[in-house]
């Protein structure tokens, strides 16, 4: 099994202005949607992510303090999963619950090193 | 909420588990002393503990302490899935569920009864480390020890607390149930304790067993058949004893005093308890002790009926403490001439030799015969034998009886 990074990106506005009652059936679908990766154990981890930050450009001299992608663009969350190949994951990726919210999500394989 | 939070952290982080209880419970009354009490004072106390669980869990995310690999608890470690994940661990059908887990996981086959007990005691009665010892009159010192060793157990095999699956809940079901009935029988009839009857070990054994009744799946005949024994003794509790702690026997009871109500309720569980083609020792028993509870005098007994369950029970299980309370109906029935001709059936077994009832019942049916040597001989073994102040003062006033 190889590991896979998810990151999943945009949408935040469109969730920000759902309703009470949306925003907590898009949690539920999150709930399910780890919940069954982590039943047949292709969950490794994720978060989601707050979207002030900072970066550093220049060698590190320079600090803006936000993220330099703007609205759809920007990173909302990651997940880690296992998965056979990069089909495989995609597959998986495909049920991101946050497309309800317009993102967007790019899978890449965690490459073994040496 | 002990019970939910191991279900959260684990079995090898009770410690953690009974902290988070002690905090919430610290927090209400900080809280409660300045805003009053809540309306539903059991959801704050909830939310409460299940919030200081969470902040656990995001503190301990990267730590060893707390196995994460389970997918349950998986979902613990992101913030997706942490909030509602933890919110599922504190519904109200879950938390009736782990705590009979919990009454499951402590009730181990490999677990000694005394171990299971103490342990049953401490993380879901709420008693005290204190309160166990005494309950076992015993050092704290001793106790702390069962339960570390309890705790070992259950992170070495990492045990995790769940109800039994149907194939095997009968047999799992009957070491809680002959646990419970220890219990029971230890508030019922305390070996070692200046007091005789310990009614918060009674209370708290009734009370383990009718959760068991409350979920479906653990409704089995036998919970039923124990459930009402349990009732028909407790009725009679109150009659037990004078206001100076002495034994009554039941032939000096006042009938009056026993609890009407706890005698329809255990008919009432003895009725569901015969569903089913299952007959254990606990109908029998219950079946007995309903006999007793329902004779207007102790001359009016039906005693026939009695020996017949005792046949039965001896059928089940050749215990010799039942062969010898059958050789006290016996006495009851046919005179003490075939009860002592039966009870020398057993008198060379060893158990029994050193068994303060054996040498009771032989006094008891020597004095019938008016064998007064005899009877103040075995009476005075009796004496020697049991640890009860009460039973030694009954045994003395007996002795008394005789000489007199």
């Amino acid at each position: 099994m190889k590991e896979f990074l998810m990151l999943i990106r945009g949408g935040q506005e469109k969730y920000n202005s759902a309703s009470p009652n949306n925003m907590q059936k898009h949690m539920e679908h999150w709930q399910q949607w780890m919940g069954s990766l982590a039943q047949e154990d292709k969950l490794v981890g994720g978060q989601p992510l707050i979207n002030e930050g900072n970066t550093m450009t220049e060698g590190g001299k320079k600090v803006t303090d936000r993220p330099f992608a703007e609205g759809k663009e920007l990173v909302g969350g990651y997940l880690l999963i296992k998965a056979d190949s990069l089909a495989q994951a995609t597959e998986i990726a495909k049920d991101c619950p946050s497309f309800e919210y317009d993102c967007s999500v790019e899978v890449r394989e965690i490459a073994p090193m040496g | 909420m002990v019970a939910v939070l191991i279900k959260i952290f684990g079995t090898e982080n009770i410690e953690l588990a009974e902290d988070v209880v002690q905090d919430a419970l610290v927090s209400a009354l900080e809280t409660w002393k300045y805003r009053g009490m809540p309306d539903n004072p059991r959801a704050w106390l909830y939310r409460t503990a299940r919030n200081k669980a969470i902040d656990i869990i995001r503190r301990k995310k990267h730590s060893k302490t707390i196995d994460f690999s389970d997918p349950e608890r998986k979902l613990l470690t992101s913030e997706y899935t942490l909030a509602s994940t933890m919110n599922d661990f504190w519904k109200e059908q879950h938390i009736q569920d782990d705590f009979l887990a919990m009454m499951y996981a402590c009730c181990h086959p490999d677990i000694s009864q005394e171990n299971q007990i103490t342990f049953i005691l401490k993380s879901l009665c709420g008693f005290s480390t204190k309160e166990v010892a005494k309950s076992f009159l015993t050092t704290e010192d001793t106790i702390s020890k069962r339960l570390y060793r309890t705790k070992e157990y259950f992170r070495k095999h990492k045990i995790r607390p769940s109800i039994p699956f149907p194939k095997e809940i009968g047999t799992r079901t009957s070491v809680v149930l002959s646990a419970i009935y220890l219990m029971f029988n230890e508030g019922y009839n305390s070996t070692h304790d200046d007091q005789l009857i310990r009614k918060d070990l009674i209370s708290q054994a009734m009370w383990l067993c009718k959760s068991l009744l409350d979920s479906e799946r653990t409704q089995l005949p036998e919970v039923y058949a124990l459930m009402a024994l349990m009732c028909f003794h407790a009725a009679r509790i109150d009659s037990r004893i004078t206001e100076e702690g002495a034994l009554i026997l039941l032939a000096d009871q006042d009938r009056s005093i026993w609890n009407t109500e706890l005698i329809a309720l255990g008919s009432k569980y003895l009725n569901q308890a015969a569903f089913g083609d299952t007959l254990t020792t606990y109908h029998l028993e219950a079946a007995i002790a309903y006999q007793h509870c329902t004779a207007s005098s102790y001359d009016a007994t039906n005693w026939k009926e009695i020996l017949r369950y005792y046949d039965l029970l001896l059928k089940i299980d050749n215990d010799p403490i039942v062969f010898l309370n059958r050789c006290l109906v016996l006495l009851e029935l046919n005179g003490p001439e075939e009860a002592l001709f039966m009870i020398q059936e057993i008198k060379d077994h060893k158990i029994l030799n050193k068994y303060y009832l054996y040498h009771a019942i032989l006094g008891e049916i020597h004095e019938r015969l008016i064998q007064p040597d005899e009877a103040i001989k075995s009476y005075k073994l009796a004496i020697e034998l049991t640890q009860s102040k009460s039973e030694k003062k009954l045994l003395s006033r007996k002795i008394a009886h005789i000489l007199n």
